[in-house]
Parts: structure tokens; sequence; C-alpha cells
């Protein structure tokens, strides 16, 4: 009861700024001040998601959380790998850090065509878009937590006597685990849209080919009923990142 | 417990090489069961001197032996300014975090929980360190460093940052357990009134690098009405004086 009046307070303000928002597009389209076919009314929309059901959830969701799933999982093990390995060589480092960032200035769109044609239009070319984007933020947000551990603690438990690796486990870890977070969340949000963008650019089927394909008949209610989907899913996994961080760094957040 | 300095010297270098004598040929003596404090102006090198002791640093010539043996590190048990808690852990796993370094030091939690108790934080055992005072957080500092189970404590100004009133509580408290625990301490500190009241000796550093050993006649065991004693107020007069005298 507690928690539900804490959301509430959190997040009635936006809560019923979205309410509005919905009320007067609802008004602009039914009195046809904005064409349906521009921003269709929300009422529409979920009648749509209502109408399509079975193809929505069962076929072109399931193959969206599919790529999304094995892109983002990729990225957090390809992420933190890298992560790791740049903090205890500096040849890693100085090697690779650039191409980490360089990796963020390629416009994803212009790179996605190469990967259908490196991995046809099966789900490795949308999962290679995943990947590509959610990557960044996993590396950065670890290596940078790796390396903020402060040099009064390394100094604290070296006179204990303490190796690298019994600092690398007993401090460096716990103490990246914030910004390790702080990534994953974007990461995980952007696993996402990069899933999306590659359904967009090749696919037969996903909740992007979906919306595509809408959009080709000018249906623009099934193009907003997979945005919404997507945008539902999306705050379930931000939500769902965010619940972990809360177990996991439960000293952070204990008044 | 000896701890011997000799002929120690140690050259700080920055990131452009440039050189900075910290210490020169210093000579000091620390006797089993002493507490020693070290005083000086900012810069003299205090802070340097433990950092050499506990293995931090390497000096560039002399020696630095325990019981005759060339220091490495974990030989002596350390707490710096800083409380330095790690936020993640509890009070008790904080203080237990040397006997999971150090395969050979056997901490039980029995034993950790018994002298929580001894210092008053049996009841904060599985709280976290923000969840606690200055002065309490600064008691299990100096837990986590006397459950090393080493014999020398080296306190690098562990009370400069407490109010009076808890600094005045928290140096009674330590010569208690000081005196109960026949341990040997070097407590570096800038409050000359908290050398004369602790120790048995005061070693005064002086920017020219050169040290003065100068002993401590109170008796012992020490109360803070002892602070208005004569005796200690001439000593920490002589102390300012020497001191003051140096920035002429």
């Amino acid at each position: 009861m507690k928690q539900i009046k804490q959301w509430l307070q959190t997040y009635s303000l936006f809560l019923i700024f979205t309410l509005i928002i919905f009320i007067l597009l609802e008004y602009l389209v039914r009195s046809e001040l904005i064409p349906a076919f521009i921003i269709p009314a929300p009422t529409s929309v979920i009648t749509s998601i209502i109408e399509n059901w079975k193809p929505l959830f069962l076929e072109h969701l399931p193959a969206t959380l599919l790529e999304f799933l094995i892109g983002f999982v990729i990225a957090v093990v390809g992420g933190v790998g890298l992560a790791v390995g740049m903090f205890f060589s500096k040849i890693v480092e100085k090697t690779l850090y650039p191409a980490v960032l360089i990796s963020q200035m390629i416009p994803i769109i212009a790179l996605s065509p190469i990967f259908v044609l490196w991995f046809g239009y099966t789900i490795w070319s949308k999962v290679a878009v995943t990947v590509l984007i959610s990557f960044f933020p996993i590396v950065v947000g670890t290596y940078d937590g790796l390396k903020s551990s402060d040099k009064e603690y390394i100094e604290l438990l070296r006179s204990m006597g303490a190796t690298r690796m019994s600092i690398f486990k007993k401090l460096n870890i716990p103490m990246a685990m914030p910004s390790f977070f702080s990534g994953l969340k974007l990461a995980i949000v952007y696993a996402l849209v990069g899933a999306t963008i590659g359904e967009w650019l090749g696919a037969s089927e996903g909740l992007g080919y979906y919306s595509r394909r809408m959009s080709g008949n000018l249906n623009s209610e099934g193009v907003f009923a997979a945005i919404t989907i997507l945008t539902l899913l999306g705050i379930l996994m931000f939500a769902l990142i965010s619940l972990i961080e809360k177990r996991v760094l439960k000293w952070k957040y204990t008044d | 417990m000896t701890l011997v300095l000799k002929n120690v010297s140690y050259t700080f270098r920055n990131e452009a090489n440039q050189k900075n004598k910290v210490i020169s040929d210093l000579n000091m003596e620390v006797r089993n069961g002493d507490f020693v404090s070290l005083i000086g102006k900012s810069g003299t090198g205090k802070s340097t001197i433990l950092k050499l002791i506990t293995g931090l640093l390497k000096q560039d010539e002399g020696e630095i032996l325990i019981n005759g043996k060339a220091i490495t590190l974990g030989d002596v048990g350390y707490m710096p300014q800083r409380d330095l808690l790690l936020p993640w852990r509890t009070i008790i796993e904080n203080i237990m975090i040397a006997s999971e370094i150090q395969k050979d030091l056997q901490i039980t939690k029995d034993e950790a929980r018994s002298w929580l108790d001894r210092v008053g934080l049996l009841a904060y055992e599985n709280a976290l360190p923000d969840q606690l005072s200055g002065g309490m957080r600064q008691r299990a500092a100096f837990l986590r460093a006397l459950l090393t189970g080493k014999d020398l404590l080296l306190l690098d100004e562990p009370f400069g940052a407490l109010d009076a009133l808890t600094k005045k509580d928290m140096q009674t408290w330590l010569l208690s357990i000081w005196q109960e625990l026949n341990k040997t301490i070097l407590f570096i500190t800038h409050d000359l009134e908290e050398a004369c009241f602790l120790s048995d000796r005061i070693l005064l550093l002086h920017l020219d690098k050169t040290l003065d050993d100068i002993p401590v006649n109170l008796s012992r065991p020490r109360h803070p009405e002892m602070l208005h004693e004569m005796e200690l107020i001439t000593l920490r007069h002589n102390l300012e004086k020497r001191i003051a005298h140096e920035t002429n």
C-alpha cells in the first residue's frame, strides 16, 4: 500500500499530463481537426491492438523479443568482457577504446543494409544492429565504473596485503555496479530500438516489420499499435533493470 | 614488536618527473607497547612516513624493520584519516575484511561480534556505514585495523574530522582499548593537546627533515581531567613554540 502511494506521488503528475494529451488527441481527431491518418485517436489504436492481438502478440512480439534478447545478452557479455579487458590491460584499452567510440559515430541506419548483405534476412542481421547500438553504454558504463575506485580505498586494501585480483573482487566490481547499471538501463532501451531498426530495414516478422507494413498501407492505427507495444515493452524492460538494480544495490537505496 | 627506521629517504616524483625529497635520512624507533605520536607542520612528510611503514611506498634508501625483518605489505594495521568503510558492506563485513584478504588470519563472526559489543556497535552489526554517526564510523574503522591482527597500528589523523566533544570521547576510548590490548600505536595528529594526552613519546618532524623525540612524562592511566594539568599544558606550549618557531 505504501509503495503504491509512493508510486502515485512520483508519477501522478505525469499520468495526469498523459491523460490530458490522450483526451485532447481524441477530441482533435474525432472532431476532424487532425486527419486520422496523421495521428490516430488513442481509442482507435487500442481497438487496433485488440482486433489484431493474435498477429501482434503471438507472431510479431515474440520475433522482436527474441532478436532483442539475443542482441542484448551478446552486448552485455561482450561489453562487460571488453570493459574488464581494458581495465586490466593498457594495450587492450589503447587498441580498442577508440574503436568502441568510433562504432558510435557510424550511422546505424546506413550500416544496417550491410548487415542484411552479410547475414541475409535471418535473425542475425537484426541481432547485429541490436548489439552495435546497445554495446556502447555497457562498455563505457562498466569501464568508467571499474576505474572509479578511489585511490585511498585501494591503498587501504593493499596495506592489508590484498592482491590485484582481491582488490578487483572486493572493491572494483562493487564500486562499478552503479555505473554498470546506468549503462545497462540505457542499453536495454537502445537494444529495443536496435531490433526495431533492424526489422525496418529487412525482415519478415517483428513489430518493426509490422509497423513498416502498416505504414505502407497508410494504416496509422496499425503503426501506432506496434509503437505502443514497443514503448510498453521498453518501459517494462527499463523497470525490470531498475528493480534488479535496487535489489543488487540495496546499500545505495537504503535510507 | 619493535619498529625501526634506519637512514630512510624518500623522494616524490611527479608526472613531469620533478623530484621532491620528502624524507631525508630519517631514523626513529617505536618500541613494543608504545603510544607514539608523530606531529609536525603540513608538508613535513608525516603521512608519507606512515605509507612507507605500511609498505605502500618504497623508500629510496635505508631500511624499515619490524622485529629486525624488512617490512612488507600486510605487516601492520592501518587506519587512514577517512574511515573508508565500504558503503555496500555491513559494519561486521567491513571490520572482517582483512580476514577475507589474508588467508592465514582467522577471525570468526563471533569474535567480530564480541568486538563490536565492546565498542558499543553490536546493535549496528548489520547496519550500513551511512547509517552510523562519525564517531561510530571511526570506531568501526579502528576495529577493522585492529582485526588485521597486527601488533603495530598506524593511525593517520583518525579523529581529525570529528567534532570536539566526540573527539574527546574517542581519545579516552582509544586509550582504554590500547591499554587493554598492549598494542603499539603510531599516531599522526595536528592536535598538540591530543598528542600530549595520548602519547608516551612525541616525534616532532621539522621542515628541515630532522626529528625531535620528546618524552611525555604524564602518568598512566590518563583521564580527561589531566588535560588541565600544568605538565600537559606546559608541554603543549613548548611544542607550539617549537612549531611556531619553524614558520619564522
